[in-house]
């Protein structure tokens, strides 16, 4: 196994946990402050997606497509927080849950109503497109490069949007305590649904960009939500910083393990098997990841104590 | 409280009434929601093209969705054959679904004819003499391109597909045919989407070809990224990630690459080109191989179903077994497991117009049988 293989297989884990904080940072934020479990997040990816394939279709323009994802998703995310979300707040996790889930199969749904069952086309913008040569003769593809900036420049403005602003003190301040900053007459109502909608337009991003390389279809965000909850356990709930520290972590286990644990066993058993046994254990390996980290930080790397 | 109830009263009667009408009652259990839709959705409109065709009012077909879960398929089975007591069930596209239905369907004494999923257990040991399958044996395409393969000078190929029962036909399937080295064998998830780091994998090998058996969007996903990754192997694949449904998807990255199927819309017989012309007709876009397969299933039923009662089934069982119908594939007999014994084609993929398709350039493997027939003693 040559070292250049080594490097390639971490930006590709770099690049997956890039696009797991997109999705995760939503998902904690909305978590954090109105302490609700939104299960639906992974439909607000997929609107992303669609959007962008819809609008990329008609103008051609990635960058068009790009802007409507944000848009449309942070419009979903902002219509289904003031009908339904909002009464959600006071109940408990079950009624959140079950809620969410039915706007899963809502938004499926009336995705396939108006796009059908078949796959959308999205593809690489030109000049992103076909690999570059990076220092050491690694052949990488540009796009995967550019998500990862994009996703890097992403994180750094919404540390300083937390950090730096105004709605981002009332954002740490809801999550400290919400009655407080009510009785502060701070609207927060309006907060969350900023804060929903912010969420949003971030998973809408994910979903633009990877379905570009890989399918837009109905369902696609199911999965990546599963990863993105297993993100934000590990990080710490609440936690943007836990966010991008656990999304590195899963998107570099899961992809080196899923490389590396094969050829292991492939020392020890015969080639079949071992890629057999080895993809099995290492479609494993980032809960068990989640498990050792919990058993240490029972609330996380970055969380508070819970 | 008493409208309710007379009301519940009334529409079950009705009901009653309806399924008297019906002699033959079909269940078809397939993916029409999540990722792997757009398979049952063809496989359903083939189905139900035929049956709407015939027009016979002694024939009704209960369709449920499965999302692509074995439980929720095992749940739906057991509805239909104990409540709703279907005689015939067909529709299942995931082999691994298939494993969990069609044994305890059959052995409940109801037909069940597979339109997609052959995994190679029901085809040896556990064959049975209820089960038909109307597609294909899982190993057969893949071992038309090892063969493929073997013609075209490949002699290092890269072979990756799903961790899961068809997954592991399909690499069966091909080594069986191909003569040449394995440069690396990787199984991904069921379902999984980024395939960066098989690709680097791929590129580190020196293999000189790529077989892959990624059905459905990840097909697509998987496409997508290895024409952006600017390793330019040469790709070998079975239909099933290069079919109609696909190819629009994935778009020009597609283009030239072989893949093998047993149908095609070229196939020349007057079966095949009123399908094509009516599946377009009704539904707007061009058939899949799986539609295809659809309206074989549909069509087997009913050229057993004019020779024989279904109730009587020995006299059934061997209306179906002697297949006669217009196979849009052309000839189509049975083997002795049931399975068919059939051409598989090479076909590469084209442009016409604004719609990606393929077009036959080959046959990869004639009158082909599978290789677990030896092992079904029926």
């Amino acid at each position: 196994m040559s070292l250049i293989l080594i490097l390639e297989q971490v930006l590709n884990g770099l690049q997956f946990g890039v696009m797991l904080f997109l999705m995760a940072a939503g998902l904690t934020l909305v978590f954090g402050v109105m302490g609700l479990i939104n299960l639906a997040h992974g439909a607000l990816y997929m609107v992303g997606a669609f959007a962008a394939a819809a609008v990329a279709g008609w103008t051609g323009s990635f960058v068009l497509a790009l802007m409507a994802s944000l848009a449309a998703a942070a419009a979903a995310g902002a219509l289904v927080e003031v009908t339904v979300i909002r009464r959600l707040y006071d109940r408990d996790h079950l009624d959140q849950v079950l809620a969410t889930f039915a706007l899963i199969l809502i938004f499926s749904e009336g995705t396939r109503w108006l796009f059908g069952s078949f796959p959308l086309f999205l593809d690489v913008p030109s000049y992103l497109s076909g690999p570059v040569t990076l220092p050491g003769g690694i052949q990488y593809p540009l796009y995967r490069l550019a998500i990862i900036v994009i996703g890097l420049v992403v994180g750094a403005g919404l540390f300083w949007l937390i950090a730096r602003t105004r709605i981002g003190v009332q954002i740490r301040a809801g999550e400290a305590d919400r009655e407080m900053i009510a009785a502060l007459g701070v609207d927060i109502s309006k907060l969350y649904t900023l804060v929903f909608a912010l969420g949003a337009a971030l998973a809408g991003l994910a979903g633009a960009l990877v379905g570009a390389i890989q399918s837009v279809q109905v369902g696609m965000g199911e999965p990546v939500l599963i990863l993105a909850f297993v993100v934000i356990v590990i990080g710490g709930i609440g936690s943007i910083k836990g966010a991008l520290v656990g999304a590195l972590l899963v998107g570099l286990t899961d992809t080196l393990g899923g490389v590396f644990l094969p050829r292991l066993f492939a020392l020890l058993m015969e080639p079949a098997a071992a890629a057999s046994l080895g993809a099995s254990l290492a479609s494993m390996l980032i809960y068990i990841l989640m498990a050792a980290v919990l058993l240490v930080r029972p609330s996380g790397l970055f969380g508070g104590s819970a | 409280m008493k409208i309710l109830k007379s009301l519940a009263m009334a529409t079950a009667v009705s009901t009653l009434a309806l399924s008297a009408q019906a002699d033959t009652k079909i269940g078809m259990i397939t993916t029409l929601s999540g990722g792997g839709a757009g398979l049952g959705v063809d496989v359903r409109d083939g189905f139900m093209l035929a049956i709407e065709a015939a027009g016979r009012d002694d024939v009704e077909v209960v369709i449920e969705d499965d999302q692509r879960k074995p439980e929720s398929a095992v749940q739906i089975a057991d509805r239909m054959i104990q409540s709703e007591k279907v005689d015939i069930m067909t529709g299942i596209i995931w082999s691994n679904l298939a494993m969990a239905v069609v044994p305890a369907a059959t052995a409940q004494d109801v037909f069940y004819l597979s339109p997609n999923a052959g995994p190679s257990a029901l085809a040896g040991k556990r064959c049975h003499k209820n089960y038909f399958n109307v597609a294909w044996q899982n190993d057969n395409l893949h071992e038309a391109a090892g063969a493929y393969a073997n013609d075209a000078g490949l002699t290092n190929s890269f072979v990756l597909a799903p961790n899961y029962p068809a997954g592991k036909d399909a690499l069966t399937g091909y080594k069986r045919m191909y003569g040449g080295e394995l440069a690396g064998e990787i199984y991904t998830k069921l379902g999984q989407t980024d395939y960066a780091a098989e690709i680097a994998q791929i590129r580190a090998s020196g293999a000189d070809s790529v077989y892959f058996f990624l059905p459905g969007g990840m097909g697509i996903s998987f496409l997508k990224q290895y024409a952006d990754s600017g390793v330019d192997l040469p790709v070998v694949g079975p239909a099933f990630s290069f079919d109609q449904g696909i190819l629009q998807a994935v778009g020009a990255a597609a283009l030239g690459i072989k893949n093998t199927s047993q149908w095609n819309k070229d196939i020349d017989n007057a079966a095949n080109a009123a399908f094509v012309a009516d599946f377009q007709a009704k539904y707007g876009r061009l058939p899949s191989l799986y539609a295809s397969q659809g309206f074989d299933t549909a069509n087997l039923i009913l050229s057993a179903l004019d020779k024989a009662d279904v109730k009587d089934q020995d006299a059934f069982r061997a209306a179906l077994k002697a297949a006669e119908f217009d196979s849009v594939r052309g000839d189509f007999k049975f083997g002795n497991n049931h399975h068919p014994v059939q051409n598989i084609y090479v076909r590469e993929v084209i442009q016409e117009g604004d719609v990606f398709t393929n077009k036959i350039i080959a046959t990869g493997l004639s009158d082909h049988a599978d290789a677990y027939a030896s092992e079904c003693n029926m």
